[in-house]
């Protein structure tokens, strides 16, 4: 099958989108995930692909609407300030019904911030971000492989349901290198791109916009994108548990975070501490349901991420009260040691009697 | 009876939304003349900008995206790159090619993009009623200079023309007017050598219109093309700025 190669996150994921078929790329360069740009001038070529760096993250977003309305399988990626000035874009992409993927190496903010590793985005990539009503499905990998997985899956995803999907990282995966295998892309059922534009020969002409200056029509359009939503939430629901069954206290984290926090949990463990991770890999959809099952089996929850407590109302509202939600955060750029974490526990436990 | 005239089979049969006087209608035709003549129809594909000709799509039987203000040439050039055999253009007014996407517009000459820029220039936002835009004449009233442009708070208008020709990736860059039928005939010459332009790969395009809008300057529609050849024409001078060096 495949071979293992070592390499960091950033060109890891350059190298699955490829693999899956990408062959359009617009960008511009920002830290710290300029290696997916320069990783792509010099793959796509020899591919037989299009690498444009544009004049701004405004335009990488645009010329990644057009390739996605003229059918091709498109990629942009920024991190956060950049992330920022493509949520018009986004916004018109998620309107327009059109595929491609974004990925967001999230760096410190808020304004220009820092360029370590954050997961201070995650209020804008999961709730919508731009402008209107949508939802772009989001994926956070935790290791360069789920890195490489995701990007596939991400491409797929995104043609299955006409709809943007977001790869949610931190500086911290970006840089990190790591052993990857590239297996076999997977092969989601989607049905054919009628609806791309690339001339109207033998057939009537075709129209990708997004203004609806009737209100009932527009709300059809609305209700229409939410709907297809609503079935991606009932089929794209993933997360990892890991040690949960027989936990006492549970740790909510993604990426980088539960990456940390699986560390944490070794050594507890061997201390006798019965701890566990339920690690969202889709951020959206959110998996609720087992956030709630946690909290119904009577167990402690502790929310860690490199954020002031954005994931952790997902927790809270999956838990509704039925137990309590302990946070705890390291911001700024500053990641929060497994030493940090396996203290928060002790602290749970002890705060539990 | 011998047809001497006729709609552009690339013109849907129905009226245009657009004020009486407008010159949007002419430009919209002569855009379609010329894909007719070009044979270009069923490989051509347009980029509609936010403004009064946001509703492009709704007369030309082109395949269209509809842009966000400012983003039609990001827009076009995703297209083009990935369908480098089509025909795409943008048709933009003065606030979404010379104000709100000033980058994308430089950018999409300097990067020589295979693409072609019909851009409206009426001195004025059509859509929102009347308020400044980049190209607004100085001493020229609006409903954001009701004292008429000053350059101390307003600044100065914009030569969109003039600064993209002095970029090595701008093949072909002209301005016309379509305020009398000696100057539509020009127009139309500078549409089809856009268009060929691009046709025969040799990089952008760019044809400026300078169009009335008898509306918002508060003028008779022979007021407004009077004003068009006596004050427009005066900043913005009409001609070729840059073709093609070969044929």
């Amino acid at each position: 099958m495949t071979e293992k190669r070592f390499m960091a996150g950033n060109e890891a994921i350059a190298e699955a989108a490829i693999q899956a078929g990408c062959r359009f790329y617009f960008g511009y360069p920002i830290t710290p995930q300029n290696e997916i740009c320069e990783y792509m001038s010099m793959r796509l070529p020899e591919v037989g692909g299009t690498f444009l760096q544009a004049e701004s993250e405004v335009a990488a977003i645009y010329m990644t609407f057009g390739a996605a309305g003229a059918g091709a399988r498109v990629m942009t990626s920024s991190s956060s300030p950049g992330i920022s000035l493509m949520q018009e874009g986004i916004s018109y992409i998620a309107a327009a019904e059109l595929p491609c993927v974004i990925v967001n190496m999230m760096r410190g903010g808020p304004g220009l911030g820092g360029i370590h590793p954050s997961q201070a985005d995650y209020f804008q990539a999961t709730k919508g971000g731009g402008h209107g009503d949508y939802h772009l499905l989001v994926l956070a990998p935790h290791t360069a492989q789920e890195a490489v997985n995701l990007t596939m899956l991400a491409f797929d995803l995104a043609d299955k349901y006409r709809n943007p999907v977001m790869i949610l990282g931190d500086g911290n995966m970006g840089q990190m290198m790591e052993p990857v295998e590239f297996p076999p892309p997977p092969k989601t059922e989607f049905s054919k791109k009628g609806w791309i534009l690339d001339g109207a020969r033998n057939r009537p002409r075709r129209l990708i916009k997004t203004l609806y200056l009737d209100p009932p029509v527009l709300e059809k359009r609305n209700l229409a994108i939410a709907s297809k939503l609503s079935e991606a939430v009932k089929n794209e629901v993933r997360f990892e548990s890991f040690m949960v069954d027989d936990a006492d206290i549970v740790i909510g984290a993604y990426g980088t975070v539960a990456r940390i926090a699986k560390t944490a949990i070794k050594i507890l463990r061997e201390k006798g501490v019965k701890v566990g991770l339920l690690r969202p890999i889709s951020l959206f959809p959110f998996p609720y349901q087992q956030f709630a099952k946690v909290a119904e089996s009577g167990k402690k929850i502790l929310v860690v991420e490199m954020s002031l407590g954005q994931m952790v109302q997902d927790v809270q509202l999956a838990v509704c009260g039925k137990t309590k939600v302990n946070f705890y955060s390291r911001v700024g750029g500053v990641v929060p040691g497994y030493d940090e974490i396996l203290r928060e526990v002790e602290k749970v436990v002890k705060e539990s009697g | 009876m011998e047809v001497v005239y006729e709609r552009p089979r690339s013109l849907f049969p129905v009226a245009t939304h657009y004020c009486p006087g407008c010159g949007h209608g002419i430009i919209h035709r002569l855009v379609a003349e010329v894909i007719d003549e070009l044979e270009i129809r069923e490989k051509t594909v347009a980029v509609a900008p936010v403004g009064c000709a946001v509703l492009l799509y709704n007369y030309l039987n082109v395949d269209c995206y509809e842009a966000a203000h400012g983003r039609a040439p990001a827009i076009a050039t995703g297209c083009k790159r990935v369908h480098p055999h089509l025909v795409v253009f943008t048709y933009q007014g003065d606030g979404d090619f010379a104000a709100i996407g000033t980058a994308e517009a430089i950018h999409v000459a300097a990067r020589g993009e295979k693409i072609t820029t019909i851009f409206v220039n009426n001195a004025i936002y059509g859509m929102t009623a009347g308020q400044m835009a980049p190209t607004t004449l100085i001493g020229q009233k609006s409903t954001t200079t009701p004292a008429g442009r000053k350059p101390e708070t307003a600044g100065f208008p914009v030569r969109m023309c003039e600064i993209v020709a002095t970029l090595p990736g701008a093949a072909y860059v002209a301005r016309v007017s379509v305020s009398s039928p000696k100057n539509v005939v020009q127009a139309k010459k500078a549409i089809k050598k856009a268009f060929e332009t691009q046709v025969r790969g040799l990089g952008y395009s760019l044809v400026e219109v300078l169009s009335q809008c008898p509306t918002n300057w508060h003028m008779t529609p022979f007021e407004s093309v009077k004003w068009v050849d006596e004050k427009m024409a005066l900043y913005y001078p009409l001609g070729e700025f840059k073709v093609p060096k070969e044929g």
